[in-house]
């Protein structure tokens, strides 16, 4: 697998990404390059849902929420140093995503796409009456917290660094599965669901997998997070928009490809830092976001690097 | 020679439709088993009773001495039967060759994915689609898209293969390849359950013949006892290829 | 019991206008294959289309109904133009992404217009006193009105020859255009029905209930449990599902704060699609 010069690319990408900031010592670069990082660790993981098995995750922002919330909660109340909690964190809400998966996964269609903003909302709306994690209120970190990393300037810089390796992690694991056995089960489904399955396909098994392995990086990343920001509440942990701008994200960058999704997380990232700017749109972000996913889907369905495998199919070969 | 599928007492409804009604059949090992009968009998429902799609309401399954009634189909697959469909099912967007790689990896053998690739390669090459191994399903022609329901079959290595009118559609050169084909496969000691309206192909092909009349058993036997039944020919009555092969028996 | 007897009542009023609303989902799915995730953002176009009719022209709060069912044939027209036609007969990902942009359009559009307050339309109804209980006016008429849209429906798809269209072409649309039915029209003209029903439908909740931009997605949960309880694809059953619907709020309403309602029709609906998956699947053309 390490023959591959794409991995090579991959990995040199993510050293330059997570050594710029450093060595330049803009602070304001690396709050940007955190938000576009985690965007795509979010986009890359719902694009094995999207792109690799055809099933769309309205509420994939919960994976995000909750793995925040456990590790927040292991930092808080048991004094765990973050890097555990937030590996726990991931591993929990994987499971749960596992166990909840061999259930909602027997929907298809709309139906699960609908039981995936439930399970958000529900969760959530869990969350709020929850007092062991601050109900309505939520967790808030101690500057004590940060004191295993070398005290808060310190853990910015050490958590940017997490959060980039998380990335990295997201686009290898990304990798790692499209040229597998289970991978291409997951396209054998996106492709034709009763067809894999007379194919031998085990359709549920491989479904309910996908999906815990969508939640286990995105889970890791909210811990680490919201660790950074020091708080964590159910309304930004939960919150629908973003789970909703990383399909919008997916789609922009080309839905089934490995780097497709990090291009449009990273796009889409300029593209709203760019409106926020400009007074007269920022009240239009929902409306852009929605025209772009309605452009996207009528006219360019395979995204930008589908564009471009399409119009020069030997790109395919470098970038899968 | 032994049983390979043994159904016993099948029965399908769909609403106030009794689509297959108790019906009985054997296939046995390294025989081809003709199922014919007129559009609507049931032939289809059978198969997909087989594999898994649908439960039974009633009866049981029996493959290689295993209970596989009511699947589910990816079991049944696992188990060593596969199916070309009577409407093609491509996987549009993967290629000819990764639509059999599936079929190996996910069949009998449970092939990892490069021994997969290899044997989808070499039923690829031996169905003729071996010159566009990375064309995308959908952009095959109808005649493509039934060979590569075949070779997709086949990539499974499968001890019972269900052929559903895997002849329909195709021109005369076709069909003589086809047919070719499928006493290849024959040959290398896989059983065939096959459905097909093409009587003089189904009639040299088959060992046995099953008709199908209106969901349950009208006729078995050898293609001459059954093309001699003159409850097939009153079945088949108005479908002149049949009766042609009544009449003049090949 | 006299509370729970009156919350029962009440919610199968209620329940009616939320069967109207799932006729306008469930007939485009029969139709077209096609799931509408705007339906959420549709019912709201009606609820707001009632406010500005009522506090802006100043016209009778129940005038705004037939102009409704008329504004959301149109827009259902051009929306079906914009987003589900290149849809029709692709894989059913995308036209549940395609429908959510415009679900997504319609809510921003709506939120930068209106922000996400909430509003009330006054509607003066005379309340119904009968035996000791009380029944509001405003529902007992919204539930009248429903049963006499979804009745209208019935002739327009039993009794017209454009119903027998739509019919053939949910049945087999291939056949249908053979027989000399121009199905792209058929399609178009039942979307803009579905949405015209959806629409009118927000505009009846809009006369009982208060409201925001954001609306939408409750009533959109509503309309999918609703599907489900009645049969997929069947505009009857959607009436007798959404009646059921209201049924189980209103026995639930006496025991349990109201944020929790959603959560429990989520878990009905979920329970519900597991519970009968072929139920559900069967109703899927094969
Ligand atoms: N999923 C289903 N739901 C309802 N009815 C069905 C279903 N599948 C098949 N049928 C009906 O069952 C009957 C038998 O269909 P089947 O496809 O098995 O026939 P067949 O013998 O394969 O016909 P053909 O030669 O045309 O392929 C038909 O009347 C068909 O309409
Ligand atoms: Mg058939």
């Amino acid at each position: 697998m390490w023959r591959r010069p794409f991995l090579w690319f991959i990995v040199a990408a993510a050293l330059v990404y997570a050594l710029y900031p450093y060595f330049t010592d803009d602070v304001g670069m690396r709050e940007s390059l955190l938000l576009a990082a985690v965007y795509i660790i979010l986009a890359s993981n719902l694009n094995l849902m999207i792109g690799y098995a055809g099933y769309v995750n309205f509420g994939n922002i919960v994976f995000f929420g909750l793995g925040g919330y456990i590790c927040l909660y292991l930092v808080t109340a048991l004094h765990w140093h973050v890097i555990p909690a937030a590996l726990t964190g991931g591993a929990a809400v994987s499971a749960l995503a596992l166990l909840f998966g061999l259930g909602i996964l027997r929907l298809r269609g709309a139906f699960f796409a609908l039981a995936t903003i439930g399970v958000n909302q529900a969760i959530q709306q869990l969350v709020v009456n929850f007092e062991p994690w601050g109900g309505a209120t939520g967790i808030y970190l101690s500057l004590d917290a940060y004191g295993p990393l070398g005290g808060p300037m310190q853990a910015l810089w050490t958590t940017y660094l997490m959060i980039v390796a998380v990335t990295t992690a997201s686009l290898l694991a990304s990798y790692a599965i499209r040229h597998s056995k289970f991978g291409l089960g997951l396209l054998a489904i996106g492709q034709n669901e009763d067809a894999a399955s007379v194919l031998g396909v085990p359709t549920p098994r491989y479904k309910a997998m996908v999906y815990s392995a969508s939640a286990f990086l995105p889970a890791v990343a909210g811990g680490l997070y919201f660790f950074k920001s020091g708080i964590i509440e159910p309304s930004s942990a939960f919150n629908l928009q973003t789970s909703i701008e990383a399909i919008v994200m997916v789609m922009l960058g080309g839905s089934g490809t490995i780097l497709g999704p990090a291009l449009g997380a990273f796009l889409y990232e300029e593209l709203r830092g760019f409106l926020l700017t400009a007074q007269s749109f920022s009240q239009f972000q929902l409306v852009i976001a929605g025209a772009l996913l309605l452009l996207i889907v009528q006219f360019v369905p395979g995204g930008l690097l589908g564009w471009v495998h399409q119009r020069w199919p030997r790109t395919r070969r470098w970038l899968e | 020679m032994s049983a390979l599928l043994e159904v016993n007492n099948i029965s399908k409804r769909f609403g106030g439709l009794q689509a297959v009604d108790r019906l009985s059949l054997t296939v046995n090992e390294g025989e081809i088993l003709g199922l014919i009968g007129p559009n609507g009998a049931g032939k289809s429902t059978v198969f997909n009773l087989i594999n898994g799609v649908y439960p039974p309401d009633g009866g049981s399954i029996v493959f290689v001495g295993q209970d596989i009634t009511g699947g589910p189909p990816y079991r049944v697959a696992r188990q060593g039967i596969a199916r070309a469909h009577q409407i093609v099912q491509p996987l549009g967007g993967l290629s000819v060759l990764d639509n059999c790689t599936v079929g190996a990896c996910f069949g009998r053998q449970g092939l990892g994915l490069v021994p997969a690739r290899e044997v989808a390669r070499e039923v690829v090459d031996m169905i003729g689609l071996g010159d566009r191994p990375d064309m995308l399903a959908a952009s095959l022609t109808t005649a493509g898209k039934k060979r590569l329901e075949l070779a997709r079959a086949l990539s499974a290595r499968p001890r019972l293969l269900l052929l559903d009118e895997v002849l329909a559609g195709l021109n005369p050169t076709e069909t003589e390849g086809m047919i070719e084909t499928v006493h290849k496969i024959r040959d290398s000691g896989v059983a065939i359950l096959m459905i097909e309206h093409i009587m003089r192909a189904v009639m040299s092909l088959s060992d046995r013949i099953v008709v199908l009349n209106l969901g349950s058993k009208l006729a078995e036997g050898s293609p001459q006892q059954v093309a001699d039944n003159p409850e097939v020919i009153t079945a088949y009555l108005g479908d002149s290829k049949l009766l042609s092969v009544a009449e003049k028996p090949a | 019991m006299i509370g729970i007897l009156a919350s029962v009542i009440d919610g199968i009023l209620i329940g009616a206008v939320y069967g109207l609303a799932a006729m306008g989902l469930t007939l485009i799915w029969g139709v077209m294959n096609v799931i509408n995730l705007a339906h959420g953002a549709i019912v709201v176009v009606g609820m707001f289309v009632l406010y500005m009719l009522v506090s802006a022209l100043g016209l009778p709060a129940y005038g705004a109904v037939p102009v409704m069912i008329v504004l959301g044939f149109v827009i259902g027209i051009g929306l079906y133009w914009i987003g589900v036609h290149r849809m029709i007969g692709r894989p059913e990902l995308m036209s549940l992404l395609s429908t959510f942009a415009l679900n997504m359009v319609l809510i921003g559009l709506g939120t930068a217009w209106w922000t996400t307050s909430p509003y009330n339309v006054q509607v003066n109804m005379p309340s119904v006193s009968w035996r000791g209980y009380t029944f509001t006016g405003t529902h007992i008429t919204a539930a009248a009105l429903a049963v006499v849209i979804a009745g209208l429906l019935y002739l327009l798809l039993y009794h017209t020859r454009i119903g027998k269209a739509v019919r053939a072409v949910a049945t087999n649309r291939e056949a249908a255009e053979l027989c000399g039915i121009p199905t792209t029209q058929v399609l178009a003209m039942a979307f803009g029905l579905g949405v015209a029903l959806a629409g009118v439908s927000g505009t009846l909740i809009a006369t009982m209930f208060p409201f925001t931009v954001l609306s939408g997605e409750a009533y959109q949960l509503k309309s999918f449990v609703v599907t489900v309880l009645g049969g997929l694809g069947n505009p009857a059953g959607a009436l007798m599902g959404g009646i059921a619907l209201g049924l189980i709020e209103g026995l639930a309403t006496p025991f349990m704060p109201v944020s929790w309602i959603p959560i429990v029709e989520f878990g009905l609906f979920v329970f519900c699609l597991i519970a009968f998956p072929r139920g559900i699947f069967s109703f899927t053309k094969a």
